[in-house]
């Protein structure tokens, strides 16, 4: 019987191993955009509703009125090899969701923090987040159209970065320049492990 | 409108795993004789697990929020119709894995 059992389960497909990165940033600076443009899938949404049990903390006075809410995650995936898929997670923007980040942190390789220089400020939360967390991230400054350009140099003052995390400028909307930003954040992962 | 834990009989928190967004789920290799699942979106995601899917993947598809997907999971890892493959978390990757990434991101 053990036997039997054995070969059919060698007939399976293996599961690969799947890696996660992080898209963060403040609303609007290109998330979605960025997940879509190196995705080799449609981009996929997922959800999380939020219960009383996942909002402890939130005051539920009048809770008899409220209705759940809904946090929605836009992800994507690349096919490295049949053995390994690489999972791209857009964060979910407010801070009060901050508890769905643990969640995405979790295990992540490293992330992508998108800036906008037109509202450098929307991506604090993000820096400060991966900073306390211990986890490896580079600055992806998504260069809008008519935005003011600003050097990466510029931005990393702003931002109070550590010197040897990555700033580059980026189009969230071109795929080579999404590949160029994953690159970025492995082989610095890379040198952080060596 | 339905609410959406109606469907797990109003519970939040799945009986076991913790059930990843990149853990895959497999199904079990077939018992003969054994019974289908109780709810329609169970035998949803049966279907769905016939190949190895993660479970971010299980929830966007079937369109359930994360939470209730985790509960039905936790229902069909109990009766052995699934096998679920946590990525490992611990650690990070080695770097023969990293250089397996960036070797294919750069051919994209």
């Amino acid at each position: 019987m053990d036997s039997g059992r054995s070969d059919r389960n060698g007939s399976r497909r293996r599961p690969p191993l799947a890696l996660k990165i992080l898209i963060a940033g403040g609303f609007g600076a290109g998330k979605t955009t960025l997940v879509g443009s190196v995705s080799e899938i449609r981009p996929l949404q997922t959800e999380e509703v939020l219960t009383d049990a996942s909002i402890g903390t939130d005051d539920l006075s009048g809770v008899e009125t409220k209705t759940t809410t809904t946090v929605a995650m836009d992800f994507g995936r690349i096919t490295i090899s049949d053995d390994l898929q690489v999972y791209l997670f857009g964060t979910p923007g407010q801070d009060r969701f901050l508890f769905l980040w643990d969640e995405l942190a979790f295990g992540a390789l490293g992330a992508v923090v998108l800036a906008d220089t037109r509202r450098l400020a929307d991506c604090f939360p993000s820096v400060d987040y991966f900073e306390q967390r211990g986890t490896p991230f580079i600055v992806g400054v998504n260069c809008f159209d008519g935005a003011k350009r600003f050097s990466a140099d510029t931005v990393r003052k702003a931002l109070d970065l550590d010197t040897d995390v990555p700033v580059l400028l980026c189009d969230a909307r071109s795929r080579q320049s999404g590949k160029e930003l994953l690159i970025a954040l492995v082989e610095y992962v890379a040198r952080q492990h060596g | 409108m339905v609410r959406p834990y109606t469907m797990t009989g109003g519970r939040v928190q799945p009986g076991t795993d913790n059930f990843d967004l990149v853990a895959f789920v497999q199904a079990s290799p077939a018992q003969p004789g054994a019974d289908p699942p109780p709810h329609p979106e169970q035998q949803a995601i049966l279907a769905l697990v016939q190949e190895p899917i993660s479970v971010a993947e299980i929830s966007a598809h079937l369109d359930l929020a994360l939470g209730v997907v985790r509960v039905l999971l936790g229902d069909l890892l109990a009766a052995e119709l699934i096998e679920t493959h946590e990525p490992s978390a611990a650690h990070l990757p080695d770097d023969d894995i990293l250089k397996a990434v960036l070797h294919g991101l750069r051919a994209l």
